[in-house]
């Protein structure tokens, strides 16, 4: 039972472990690849490294939108309920908020850089912005309290709300950009790709999702360990209130 | 279904009711949103620059007010425990939340209704008859949308620490596309920077699918937000 | 107005309220520690018990309020877990809270309570009749009244939306001596018209009279009265 207990009370397996040495070498090999190894660009000089990090954050943020959308219905589907659930789009939705500013600031410093602004009211960069938002939101109702179950309930319905809205806050941001004819600077700066270039940023979204991966499974088990802290000692608390009664 | 219905017309009937006699939105958050335009006017300071974003700042104001009516309206429900009373006594959420939706889309029309007003004696909007229907219809459309999401994130945040910062965090990055699409529709209307009425129309297919979409997923997604 | 009693699944039927063993869990706190207990209809049953011992926990349990972690409660023959909906129909749980609106007159709150359920106007004037609100005092904004006319205004819409379980957390605080006189008489003359009335109440010299049954609470089970129940 305690040999049990002390094994559950730690977030690493030799799996993760496996896994968290491989996301290091691989940063380190995405960091000199970026930084070292591959050219600077013919039209943007060195601040093209930004996109080595940039680029795979944004792919990260969304992806692990998906996962907490993903995993938010699997909670709600009767036949699949159960709090693993909930706290893997929990987990998954707190990386996300990280990740996606992370390449918020990034992509803004990028862009002063290149387009002499820090922001400019793109459809792809408005949308994001408000994806961010809802997600601290998001995050915010989790931390309302309750039961946990009413805790997995309120938050899985809110993150299928979020899907819905996404797609509808994009188009209509995006049809009311296309009426702003200011000449997009997005549209000129395309980036003329080398293979190495191309091989470096594609590393990027690899290492990233091993390192999200990594994350994830960390942050799942530490809150399932929070979950279990609430719920632990329950007997004793039981046992403790029987008695309580039998001596008055 | 019946008793869905019932609930419905009971929960909007009881709204209405409290507004007139306690007459919240009449005399605070219309003076509110009233003051908002005039304030726009002392800011931008420029005859042209108000008569171009007029239709903008009418759904700014709008949306804003949009906060304290959705607020007001739970406020109701959690000053005696009614809302709770209204879960322990199983009552359908399905009516509660169409007919809160019900009663927050009246007093919003009539708020809609004299900022629109306002605009035309503080702005100089100019509305013809063809855009007039434009007009209606735009605010009939965004109504509906603003008023479910309303309804629905008030309920989540209804009771909830912080509530007074949960909602706009929650309601103001939703409501985005209802912003976009009824403040183009309204420059039409207007004839703002000589936009043509027949322009505005397609943006009422935006408002529209907001408008059907949050109100059937907020009649289905009530109940689990709002009971534990 | 079809009889609920009379719609009694065979099999459970032998009381309105059958909680046996239970357990709710709120946080990490057994709020209730196995409790058990039985209400028979027309009883006015009186849970007395130090503060925090569960008394409020129980009547929530029994009005499907609270997620039952073990054991197993009835109410009227229903599973308070699995068929909670119907369970909350037909239970009234008036605490701290009265659940009415202010700025609403007396009869205004009780039509709308009976609305949800479809009462008719009679219903709604027989309910307030009972709970003495007729006259004068049916006009009446509710955020004039006095602390027990709320309370008999929150009773009344329990009468008109037909909860024949009624569940009163401390109903005597804040009444004055003629509130809790009247407040008294209309429940004792609700348990003799049929309702099952379940009080906490940590005022035995107050409730005891009321009573027509008495257990108390402690440490989140109920244990009898030493020297025997009335």
């Amino acid at each position: 039972m305690s040999t049990r207990v002390a094994r559950d009370r730690v977030t690493g397996t030799p799996f993760t472990r496996g896994l968290g040495i491989v996301t290091i070498l691989g940063i380190v090999w995405l960091v000199i690849f970026g930084l070292f190894v591959t050219p600077a660009d013919v039209n943007q000089g060195e601040t093209v490294r930004i996109m080595y990090a940039h680029v795979p954050g944004a792919w990260l943020a969304y992806l692990a939108f998906i996962v907490t959308a993903l995993s938010s219905a699997m909670y709600l589907w009767r036949r699949t309920r159960s709090l693993t659930w909930d706290r893997i789009a929990g987990a998954s939705a707190e990386i996300g908020v990280l990740f996606m500013g992370i390449s918020l600031v990034t992509g803004s410093l990028w862009g002063r850089l290149t387009w002499g602004t820090f922001w400019t009211w793109d459809a792809r960069l408005t949308t994001t912005a408000f994806l961010f938002v809802t997600y601290i939101g998001y995050l915010a109702v989790r931390g309302l309290g309750g039961t946990h179950h009413q805790r997995a309930r309120r938050s899985a319905v809110l993150a299928l709300l979020a899907v819905l809205e996404i797609p509808l806050v994009h188009f209509s941001v995006e049809i009311w950009n296309s009426l702003h004819q200011e000449a997009s600077v997005a549209g000129n700066t395309d980036v003329t790709m080398d293979g190495l270039m191309l091989f470096t940023l594609f590393l990027g979204v690899i290492v990233f999702t091993l390192m999200y991966v990594w994350m994830l499974l960390h942050r799942q088990r530490a809150l399932t360990l929070e979950d279990m802290l609430d719920d632990s000692g329950l007997d004793r608390a039981l046992a403790a209130r029987r008695a309580e009664a039998g001596v008055s | 279904m019946k008793s869905m219905l019932r609930t419905a017309k009971a929960i909007a009937a009881k709204d209405l009711r409290i507004e007139l006699r306690s007459r919240v939105v009449t005399n605070q958050v219309i003076p509110f949103a009233a003051l908002v335009m005039i304030l726009f006017a002392f800011a931008l300071d420029s005859d042209a620059l108000l008569e171009r974003v007029a239709p903008g700042l009418v759904w700014l104001a709008t949306i804003f007010s949009v906060l304290f009516i959705v607020a007001r309206s739970f406020a109701l429900e959690t000053a005696d425990g009614a809302l709770e009373a209204l879960r322990a006594a199983g009552v359908d959420p399905m009516g509660i939340f169409l007919g809160k939706t019900l009663a927050l889309a009246t007093q919003l029309i009539a708020l809609e209704a004299v900022l629109v007003g306002a605009s035309v004696v503080l702005y100089r909007a100019d509305v013809s008859a063809s855009g007039g229907v434009l007009l209606v219809t735009t605010m009939v459309l965004a109504t509906v949308g603003l008023a479910s999401v309303g309804t629905l994130y008030g309920g989540l945040a209804a009771g909830a620490k912080g509530r007074e910062t949960l909602l706009p965090l929650l309601l103001l990055p939703v409501v985005a596309p209802v912003l976009i699409g009824a403040t183009r529709a309204t420059e039409s209307a207007f004839g703002t920077n000589g936009i043509d009425v027949s322009e505005g129309w397609p943006w009422l297919g935006l408002l529209a699918v907001f408008a059907v979409l949050f109100s059937v997923v907020g009649t289905v997604a009530f109940g689990p937000l709002v009971d534990d | 107005m079809t009889d609920v009693h009379a719609d009694l699944r065979s099999g459970h039927h032998d009381h309105v309220v059958d909680v046996r063993d239970v357990v709710v869990v709120l946080g990490a706190f057994p709020a209730l520690a196995g409790a058990s207990l039985t209400v028979d209809r027309g009883e006015i049953l009186l849970l007395s018990g130090p503060n925090g011992a569960g008394k409020t926990t129980l009547l929530r349990a029994c009005a499907g309020l609270v997620p039952v972690e073990r054991g197993h409660a009835r109410v009227l023959g229903l599973d308070v877990s699995t068929e909670r909906d119907a369970v909350r129909r037909h239970v009234g749980l008036i605490g701290h809270h009265n659940g009415l609106y202010s700025d609403l007159s007396v009869s205004e709150n009780v039509r709308f309570w009976g609305s949800t359920v479809g009462a008719s106007s009679a219903e709604i004037d027989s309910a307030m009749r009972r709970m003495g609100l007729d006259g004068r005092l049916s006009d009446l904004p509710v955020a004039r009244l006095s602390a027990g006319q709320r309370r008999r205004t929150a009773l009344a819409a329990l009468v008109a939306r037909r909860a024949s379980l009624w569940l009163l957390d401390e109903p005597h605080a804040g009444l004055d001596a003629d509130g809790r006189d009247e407040l008294d008489a209309v429940l004792r003359a609700a348990a003799s018209a049929g309702a099952t009335i379940m009080v906490a109440s940590h005022e035995l010299e107050r409730a005891g009279s009321l009573a027509t049954r008495h257990v108390r609470v402690v440490a989140g089970q109920v244990v009898p009265v030493v020297g025997g129940s009335s």
